[in-house]
């Protein structure tokens, strides 16, 4: 990942919990997948704890498109956190 | 617009007009036997609700719509596709999204139109919160699983198992 910037967004509950609707990180070189990622946000405090205390059921885009929780994170510029949808 | 040619896919805040997205769709062609139009309105569920925020991702909305139109584009013979969702506060009553699938035949139209509101239902970044009557914080709409069933119908495993 070296010191490259990931822009995270964060929609519906996943942003309330949180707190804020986005942020740039830089990601520890062991943060490779998906998976990575969310056992990692959660340990950065309450409200991401709150938001991410069940990762299974968070849904992922990267780069604006769906991706399941084993996608690595190599070519990502743009991750989005947030629960399952509701529109219709 | 030739079988093939892009859907119309457009997020806005503000209402559509259904007839004239079907005129639009249709307008100087002659080849066109059936269409097919869906609305989505809000509910007030039973007087509870006084109206929906939908949240969306700007543009992974558009694009994953349009990826989804596409599919049915391809899927079914369609002389045009057209998809509106909307996001904003809605109030019971007013319309929420859009579908108009337009062929030579119905049987296509009708398809497209509900493989379209499928995968929209569970591909398409929105989330809808609730505006409760009492003035309480309203919740999150949870996610249903008679949505994930009715998008997974459209696979190839379960459409070989409903015999086609």
């Amino acid at each position: 990942m070296s010191d490259r910037p990931i822009r995270l967004i964060y929609f519906a509950w996943v942003r309330e919990r949180i707190g804020c609707s986005e942020e740039d990180v830089v990601l520890p070189d062991e943060v490779k997948s998906v998976r990575d990622l969310l056992l990692w946000l959660r340990d950065r405090g309450e409200g991401y704890e709150n938001a991410l205390s069940h990762p299974e059921v968070i849904r992922v885009a990267i780069n604006q498109e769906h991706v399941a929780h084993g996608e690595s994170l190599a070519d990502a510029r743009e991750v989005a956190l947030f629960p399952p949808m509701t529109g219709g | 617009m030739t079988a093939g040619s892009a859907p119309t896919v457009r997020i806005q805040r503000e209402d559509f007009d259904t007839a004239a997205e079907i005129e639009r769709l249709t307008r100087g062609k002659t080849d066109i036997g059936g269409v097919v139009t869906f609305s989505g309105l809000c509910r007030d569920e039973a007087g509870r609700l006084v109206a929906l925020e939908l949240e969306h991702y700007p543009g992974m909305a558009e694009a994953e719509i349009a990826r989804i139109a596409r599919q049915a584009m391809e899927r079914w013979p369609l002389a045009g596709l057209t998809a509106i969702h909307r996001y904003g506060r809605i109030e019971p009553g007013q319309n929420i999204v859009l579908v108009v699938a337009a062929s030579s035949h119905r049987q296509a139209a009708f398809e497209a139109a509900s493989f379209l509101m499928d995968y929209l239902k569970t591909r398409a970044p929105f989330w809808k919160k609730e505006h409760r009557l009492d003035g309480t914080a309203g919740d999150w709409v949870e996610a249903k699983a008679a949505d994930d069933e009715a998008a997974e119908r459209w696979t190839t495993a379960a459409v070989g198992k409903l015999g086609g």
